[in-house]
């Protein structure tokens, strides 16, 4: 029953803001709704760690331990960039950015992402995975370019065509994946595409298709996640549409993507073992991660610097899920938690940098710490956070990673070293640049939101010194089922 | 090798129509053409997995159907050209293609696609045994077609064949999906028409054009 609630209520909130999301109490009601939402998810996540794992609607819904922890994430940083997108968009329009009618569609558009979102994560049925993550492109699609410049619009169009292409690659994927499941399922309708059926036998799907489907499921998918060489719409994304939409884009929708692929992994390698599937996220993931971090040198856009930073941690998950095993999963689920908690931060704190300098390119930004201790601090603890440094929580995902990466496949950890050791070096010059200094800025016409800031800092260093024990049970539980 | 039955030589004769229509769009300028033969190659679509329907005894195979023929035949061709004539776009013709040279590396694609759909198409039913690396065929000629092309509307036409060839493909494997992700697939793809028949004239007011080299600033430097 949540399941549905947790579902109808973002949906409901679409409907609602697309027809008076130009109220003036628009933003809040998009608050409303994001709180309702997560609450929702509290609720389900108590019973589930009461009840255990449970499906819904003749089981085309479920939840286990490897999504609820999902779903409860991408409904607190629903709500944190609710907060603090209210008081960014109202800065937005004072300073004639945006206009009643494009906060209508940002609105309605906001909250049906998270619809989208949601679905992609409870849905038992891997063709409605599908669905979803095509709608979540699409529903993206006019936020990248809600401030209608050139720029943005040339990156809208990008994000579609290559999403739009790489998701057809998942399309075929997921039919080459019925098909194998029909000859074993027989043609049951719609169950062969319902994972928890799919799970149970996946030792007698056909080997060769399943093999062919993971291809194309991970090129597929793998574009939305923003690995290379596929990457090139992320950057641009970020950088051109509004920073609530880049905060939940890196924090959320590369996690759901990814999801996608994990899930589609566990079918394919129960059919061709580990090997095949292992080595290609393995590939792929470090590919990523070396690509990301040389090019975090040459950037001189603050949205850009970060966006790139997020190809590189989801380079790290992707390896860490490659490389398999118990710690590695557990330490890759642990950082797909903490570094969607800690870029969303990282990206409130850059948005209300760019609003008070009035730009995006870093040269400009200057003496943050001098113009808003608050916001100084929000960025450069963000910045430490997010380039692992003790106590916070990516710390010890990442440790975790390369301590496994050691013993299982040492010839990665100097290539994993030598990028993490780039992009410290690219990313924490860059920014304690922006934050000391001279300062050049001007008063927001509202203060700015920064309590989302800290309260998601402080939850990574929370999770970096202690793990809440039904968290942890959840990460082993999940592990050992991605295997 | 025993004679085919009849109803497997028509879905064949309408898997090489969808085909060839395929190749008639890469070969083709004018905007308003390549519209008739996208819905064109919707209809072979439609009678293709009619037969199909019939003779795998696929009752849900008729709705699929019909939903194709109401989505790609009628809705989406319709709001294409309603599209080009608020942009006045009617007689607007693809410049700079090079159409030998992109039939040639499409005659490679051809074969290559056939080769990838061997081990799967083997496991498949009689009747569609080859009509798998007909699809494929058609999804990459679609891709190229989207490389090749330098007009907004032109792409979105080549990414709406690429979803022919999807179905297509998914009708010829496995009796066609579940009729629940049918359905969202279908609403996928019109809102995600919608959306960029809105794209398009927010891309006109920017630009004064439709020609992609107009978004190609967002470079590394």
């Amino acid at each position: 029953m949540e399941i549905l609630i947790l579902l109808a209520l973002p949906l409901g909130g679409a409907l609602l803001l697309a027809l008076a999301g130009a109220h003036r109490l628009a933003p809040e009601a998009n608050v409303g709704f994001s709180l309702a939402t997560f609450a929702v998810a509290v609720l389900l996540t108590v019973r589930v760690i009461a009840d255990g794992p449970r499906v819904c609607c003749s089981e085309q819904f479920f939840v286990d331990p490897f999504n609820v922890f999902l779903v409860t994430l991408t409904a607190f940083v629903n709500f944190t960039t609710a907060l603090f997108s209210r008081r960014y968009m109202r800065i937005e329009e004072h300073h004639g950015r945006l206009g009643r009618a494009r906060l209508r569609l940002y609105h309605g558009m906001y909250q049906l992402f998270m619809f989208t979102m949601l679905l992609a994560l409870l849905t038992n049925n891997l063709g409605l995975l599908w669905v979803a993550m095509e709608a979540a492109t699409l529903s993206t699609v006019l936020l990248v370019s809600l401030y209608r410049s050139a720029a943005s619009l040339e990156a809208a169009w990008k994000y579609f065509i290559l999403c739009g292409v790489g998701i057809a690659l998942a399309l075929f994927g997921t039919i080459l994946l019925y098909f194998a499941a029909e000859r074993v399922l027989g043609h049951a309708g719609t169950d062969a595409l319902l994972w928890t059926r799919l799970d149970a036998v996946k030792d007698q799907l056909e080997p060769t298709v399943l093999a062919i489907a993971f291809v194309f499921l991970l090129v597929g998918y793998g574009t939305k996640v923003g690995l290379a060489p596929l990457h090139n719409w992320l950057p641009d994304a970020h950088a051109e549409g509004p920073t609530p939409v880049s905060a939940v884009l890196s924090g959320l929708l590369l996690n759901v993507a990814l999801y996608a692929v994990i899930r589609c992994k566990v079918l394919v390698e129960g059919a061709i073992g580990p090997e095949l599937p292992g080595r290609m996220l393995m590939f792929f993931g470090i590919l990523s991660v070396l690509l990301a971090a040389f090019m975090l040198w040459r950037q001189k856009d603050i949205k850009r610097l970060f966006a790139y930073s997020s190809i590189e941690h989801m380079g790290i998950i992707t390896f860490a899920f490659g490389m398999g095993g118990a710690v590695a999963n557990f330490a890759a689920l642990l950082h797909m938690t903490v570094h969607s908690l800690t870029k969303s931060a990282i990206f409130f704190a850059v948005g209300h940098a760019t609003q008070k300098t009035g730009s995006q390119q870093m040269a400009d930004i200057r003496g943050l710490l001098g113009l808003s201790p608050a916001l100084g601090w929000g960025l450069m603890l963000g910045t430490l956070a997010i380039l692992g440094m003790p106590p916070f929580g990516v710390f010890a995902s990442e440790f975790l990673i390369l301590t496994t990466a050691m013993r299982e496949q040492p010839w990665a950890t100097p290539l994993l070293l030598l990028a993490l050791g780039v992009a410290f070096a690219a990313v924490f010059g860059r920014t304690q640049e922006m934050v000391l200094g001279e300062h050049t800025g001007r008063r927001l016409p509202v203060p700015p939101s920064l309590l989302p800031v800290f309260v998601h800092l402080a939850l990574v260093l929370l999770l970096g010194l202690w793990i809440p024990p039904f968290l942890a049970d959840w990460y082993r539980l999940a592990a050992r089922m991605i295997g | 090798m025993p004679t085919m039955p009849l109803s497997g030589q028509y879905i064949h004769l309408f898997a090489s129509v969808v085909l060839l229509l395929s190749f008639a769009m890469l070969a083709q300028r004018r905007i308003r053409t390549l519209i008739d033969l996208f819905a064109l190659q919707g209809a072979a679509l439609v009678c293709s997995t009619t037969i199909v329907a019939w003779t795998g005894d696929q009752p849900h195979l008729y709705y699929s159907a019909a939903l194709t023929l109401l989505l790609k035949v009628i809705v989406l061709p319709l709001i294409l050209y309603r599209l080009i004539d608020r942009l006045q776009l009617r007689w607007d013709t693809e410049t700079g293609l090079h159409i030998p040279a992109t039939m040639l590396i499409g005659l490679v694609l051809v074969v290559f696609a056939f080769g990838l759909a061997q081990p799967v198409s083997r496991l498949a039913g009689h009747v569609t045994q080859s009509t798998l690396g007909i699809a494929i065929a058609v999804v990459m000629l679609a891709f190229l077609m989207m490389i090749t092309r330098r007009k907004a509307v032109t792409q979105v036409i080549g990414f709406l064949a690429m979803e022919n060839g999807l179905f297509f493909a998914a009708t010829s494997t496995t009796y066609g999906m579940p009729m629940v992700v049918e359905l969202g697939i279908a609403l996928d793809v019109l809102v995600g028409v919608l959306i960029l028949g809105i794209f398009f004239f927010q891309i006109r007011e920017q630009f004064d054009s439709l020609d992609l080299h107009h978004l190609e600033r967002l470079r590394e430097e």
